[in-house]
């Protein structure tokens, strides 16, 4: 059995972990908010949130195949529910049993291994009856191949044996164990042969027949040699206590999978919830292949930043088809860093297999996504704080998979302007021509003005708008940069000199 | 049967008699480490011996680099090893032949060891009389001898034996059913596989490259009791595998032939040397055979490294520098300077430890090499633990120094290091001047690390060397030593180019 909700062929792989830049992603695009949402006080939930959200599915398939399971569970939440709590019961179950000396001691493996199968056998017969009781609800292949599973594979006669077979394997008239002469003439090839039955023993023990055997008796209350004896048997019954308790393992591992894969599922449920009472609109994104370099939205908005600020933000729009370079400059505080935000949080929102907060998303997938932000907080460090922004890039470099997507913020602007520009230009091209996408906010103008200038096609300049008046209207429209970033603008508003009617909105960073 | 050598000529046998002492220069070369890391896991063989003992002959010298060429040939290298390890095998087999106290289990061990040998024996043979170009003369003896050994009627009637009592006993199959606590051995009469049915049973829930829940069981060679007597009924209900097994014991106690143990000790001398290597070579470092001469004191090298730095640095995962050397014309002694930290003990020790392996026919640390086979190599290193006593120290340091300039030739290495530390200026700068002037009058071939700069260039026979900093990033060593101070780079730039995330750099690493 086994159940396959976030890829089509294999589960997901638990033990990966998350991936090395996962902290830089959670501050660098304020995730706090969208998986506490996700996780609504459930610490596994927000476990399980936190690694498939910030594990990018390059595979636009695969994000399809989540994308249904997704509606399924949406649309009959009480079924996935019941589904998660009877995986849950499974993996509480098994921690009662005593593991002590499993894979040491093949009694205890065999003994551990006979009540783990008594234990998840008993669970897949109730699931299977819900499996009956809700038939044809779900329609993702992903929640029909379990149901098909369930409903076809497993039948009564099948228990049945499974049943009989573990009462046999208390070897309560005996075990039998063929071998051949190793290393040093002991005993090598230990094969466990079919337990000898009851009657047939009797009349030899009788007989003492010497033709089939010679025999001799041990002294229960020898220790040593009752331990060499529990040896013998051991050898014995090694592989068979092997083969169940891989298989034991294996439908633990069923229903460990399952419960970890439906727990993301019910938390993406929660966060929609959250976000359709406060009434931001989702929809679920077209993911489309890597190689067509395309991000289109209908008035996107930061998930972070509405499930904080309730009210009052603005949606932006975006073209950019056959891009591999979006160019943001414009005013300070202009919502650069929000926008970029809200792109880095809708690819990762697209690749895990989610809907996004936006009317419309279509998005070429990434192989990952990096960010490369400007920290304030590592001034102090021994390197200097421009080589530690090269450090922590180069590091970056060497994680990046092929059609990665960086996003840049601030980069490079830690020394003067000329240096700065010089270098983030050939980070750029040099990204860009591997293959790379480049999202790069900037207020480097030698950097903007030069890359303009060059008219590439594949490039997209945008810049934060500024209305005639001066006032922000927190909107990114494409355009040439300009030559300054407003900063008068900004002082003149905190030492108000100027009293002027402005749009309110959020600040660049809203916490 | 002749016991031919692979380590020193036929006509010039002189494996030491008495162990030789371990040389006075191997602590401060760190030869010590390194001849604790070859010899590690081989210490029944005795080897360091071999290492503590340098040629001086060139014949000598080739001979051996003849036969480690040989080895270093992966086929050979294969073949050997395989002999190496199956001769370990027996000998581990008749030391546990000895502890056992069951018969049936001592003669068992006996019959084992006896196959590991025969094995061993034709591996070498078949890899050797294989091998299209052995071209040593060491190896060529070798494989003489063994030519006339697996033809002799020892060796012969040992294999025959071998083989058959081993079929007879691989033959026996037997039953054990266990009732309560009584044990009962027949024979078989053909029951069913359990195990298989249980998998079988189980198998769609079987996963591949699931965990193994095979328990590990007492690898003891001892029989336990119950063991023993289960030993004692097999015997009795399968009599004639046991007689001739019996039989093999009394006929073949003591097999091995002192041709084939001799060979075997002295290949690990090659075996130890080159696992060493490897090790770094597959890192990316290079070693070869150096040209040596005892008459040219021209010496260079080419990417030449501290080798047991390196293979430290290995551990560690950190990068090893290279450097090159030359010594051309008059030039014999390299005066070092430059920054602490710099590396120049490391060049220093490098610039010996070359030389005392080319003297060991071995191979040296570098991608080519030229070196001087010396008569001796002295070393003066500074011993910090006499710091507390200046003048006594001082003293120290000049009746070491005396000595060693007392004992040298012409043919001789000197190697100092940063002496005079615990002195003036003034005394050091005048006391360095004079000890230098006497290893160059000694026209001795050396090294000279120093604080003091003047000394570099004191004479046409000396050749300065500094080792170059980074000029972004003075507080960075590059560990590489040249003639010329080296030209800077502008800042960002160089920063960029460090970390690898220029344009041209961002290129070739995301180059996939």
């Amino acid at each position: 059995v086994k159940a396959h909700l976030l890829y089509r062929c294999h589960n997901f792989d638990r033990d990966l972990g998350r991936p090395w830049n996962a902290e830089a992603l959670i501050e660098d695009l304020g995730l706090d908010t969208v998986l506490d949402a996700m996780a609504d006080g459930n610490p596994f939930f927000a476990d399980v949130a936190r690694t498939v959200l910030l594990t990018s599915e390059p595979d636009p398939d695969t994000i399809l195949h989540r994308q249904a399971v997704l509606r399924d569970v949406l649309a009959h939440p009480e079924v996935a529910a019941q589904i998660y709590e009877l995986a849950g019961d499974v993996v509480a179950g098994e921690r009662r049993i005593y593991r002590g000396y499993v894979g040491e001691d093949p009694s205890a493996t065999l003994n551990w291994a006979v009540r783990v199968l008594q234990l998840c056998t008993e669970a897949l017969r109730t699931l299977r009856q819900l499996a009956r009781d809700h038939r044809n609800v779900f329609e993702s292949d992903g929640l029909t191949e379990l149901w098909g599973q369930l409903l076809d594979e497993l039948t009564d006669a099948y228990f049945d044996e499974v049943g009989d077979t573990l009462d046999t394997l208390k070897f309560e008239h005996g075990m039998r164990v063929s071998a051949r002469l190793g290393q040093g003439n002991k005993g090598r090839d230990y094969v466990l042969r079919t337990p000898p039955r009851r009657t047939r023993d009797w009349l030899r023990w009788l007989t003492g027949d010497p033709e089939h055997g010679l025999s001799f008796q041990i002294n229960e209350r020898d220790d040593g040699a009752m331990q060499a004896l529990a040896e013998l048997r051991g050898r014995g019954v090694d592989l068979a206590a092997d083969a169940l308790a891989r298989s034991g393992e294996h439908m633990l591992s069923f229903f460990t999978g399952l419960r970890w894969e439906l727990a993301f599922y019910l938390g993406c449920g929660n966060l929609r919830r959250t976000l359709t009472e406060a009434g931001w609109p989702t929809s679920f994104p077209t993911p489309l292949s890597a190689g067509s370099r395309t991000l289109k939205a209908g008035e996107l908005y930061d998930a972070g930043l509405c499930l904080r600020a309730k009210t009052g933000l603005v949606g932006n729009d975006l073209h950019a088809e056959d891009k591999d370079l979006l160019l943001i400059t414009g005013a300070n505080q202009g919502g650069k860093s929000t926008f970029l935000r809200a792109l880095g949080v809708a690819q990762l929102m697209t690749q895990c297999g989610m809907f996004v907060t936006a009317r419309s998303l279509s998005a070429s997938v990434a192989g990952g996504v990096y960010t490369h932000y400007r920290r304030e907080e590592d001034e102090w460090l021994i390197h200097g704080k421009f080589d530690e922004e090269l450090s922590r890039f180069s590091d970056t470099v060497d994680d990046l998979p092929a059609h990665a997507m960086v996003l840049f913020n601030e980069s490079f602007a830690s020394t003067n302007e000329r240096e700065g520009s010089e270098i983030a230009r050939q980070v750029i091209c040099g990204l860009r021509d591997s293959g790379v996408r480049v999202l790069f906010v900037t207020h480097l103008h030698d950097l903007a003005h030069g890359l303009y200038a060059e008219r590439d096609p594949a490039a997209l300049f945008l810049r934060a708008e500024r209305a005639e008046d001066g006032t922000r209207t927190y909107r990114i429209v494409e355009g040439e940069p300009l030559a300054t970033s407003y900063g008068p603008d900004l002082y003149a508003e905190v030492f108000g000199s100027s009293a002027k009617n402005r749009v309110t909105g959020p600040p660049d960073h809203a916490a | 049967m002749p016991v031919p050598s692979i380590l020193f000529r036929p006509d010039d046998r002189r494996a030491p008699r008495t162990p030789p002492a371990q040389p006075a220069y191997f602590g401060d070369l760190r030869l010590d480490h390194l001849v604790d890391a070859l010899v590690r896991g081989r210490e029944d063989y005795e080897l360091s011996r071999y290492f503590y003992a340098p040629l001086h002959d060139e014949q000598q010298i080739r001979y051996r680099q003849e036969v480690l060429r040989d080895l270093r040939r992966p086929e050979l290298r294969a073949c050997v090893g395989s002999f190496a390890e199956k001769m370990r095998a027996m000998r581990d087999g008749l030391g546990q032949a000895d502890l056992l106290r069951h018969p049936l289990q001592r003669q068992r061990w006996l019959l084992g060891s006896a196959l590991d040998y025969l094995d061993a024996v034709r591996t070498l043979a078949d890899g050797l009389g294989a091998a299209a170009d052995v071209r040593s003369a060491g190896l060529l003896g070798v494989r003489a001898m063994l030519d006339d050994y697996r033809r002799s009627t020892p060796f012969v009637r040992l294999a025959d034996d071998a083989a058959r009592v081993t079929e007879l006993l691989d033959g026996v199959e037997y039953c054990v059913t266990i009732t309560g606590t009584k044990v009962t051995v027949s024979r078989c009469e053909g029951e069913d596989d359990y195990s298989r049915h249980v998998s079988g049973l189980f198998a769609r829930f079987e996963r591949h490259g699931a965990n193994s829940y095979r328990s590990k069981f007492s690898g003891l060679p001892e029989a336990n009791g119950v063991e023993a007597k289960v030993l004692d009924l097999v015997a009795k209900l399968f009599p004639k595998p046991f007689a001739a097994l019996d039989r093999f014991c009394e006929t073949h106690r003591d097999y091995a032939a002192e041709a084939v143990t001799n060979f075997d000790r002295e290949l690990q001398f090659y075996l130890g040397f080159c696992a060493y290597i490897e090790r770094l070579e597959r890192r990316g470092l290079l070693f070869c055979f150096p040209e040596v001469s005892a008459t040219r004191k021209e010496v260079h090298a080419r990417a030449a490294f501290d080798i047991v730095l390196a293979n430290k640095l290995a551990i560690e995962d950190s990068p090893v520098v290279c450097n090159d050397f030359e010594l051309s014309g008059p030039e014999r002694l390299f005066v070092v300077s430059g920054p602490n930290q710099g590396g120049k003990t490391t060049f220093a020790r490098m610039f010996g430890q070359l030389h005392h392996l080319a003297r060991l026919g071995l191979m040296v640390p570098a991608e080519s090499a030229r070196l001087f086979v010396c008569d001796e190599i002295f070393t003066h290193f500074e011993r910090g633990e006499n710091l507390a006593d200046l003048h006594g120290a001082l003293k120290d340091d000049l009746v070491r120094i005396h000595h060693v300039l007392g004992s040298a030739t012409d043919r001789s290495v000197i190697i100092v290091n940063e002496i005079f530390g615990s002195t003036s200026l003034a005394d050091a700068r005048f006391l360095a001047g004079r000890i230098l002037g006497e290893m160059l009058d000694l026209d001795v071939l050396g090294v000279c690390v120093t604080f003091i700069d003047e000394l570099a260039g004191l004479s046409d026979k000396t050749v300065s060397l500094v080792s170059r900093t980074d000029a972004d990033d003075p507080s960075s060593r590059t560990y590489r030593f040249e003639r010329r101070p080296p030209d800077g780079l502008a800042h960002a730039l160089a920063l960029a180019e460090r970390r690898g995330v220029t344009y041209q750099a961002l290129r070739e690493r995301l180059a996939r």
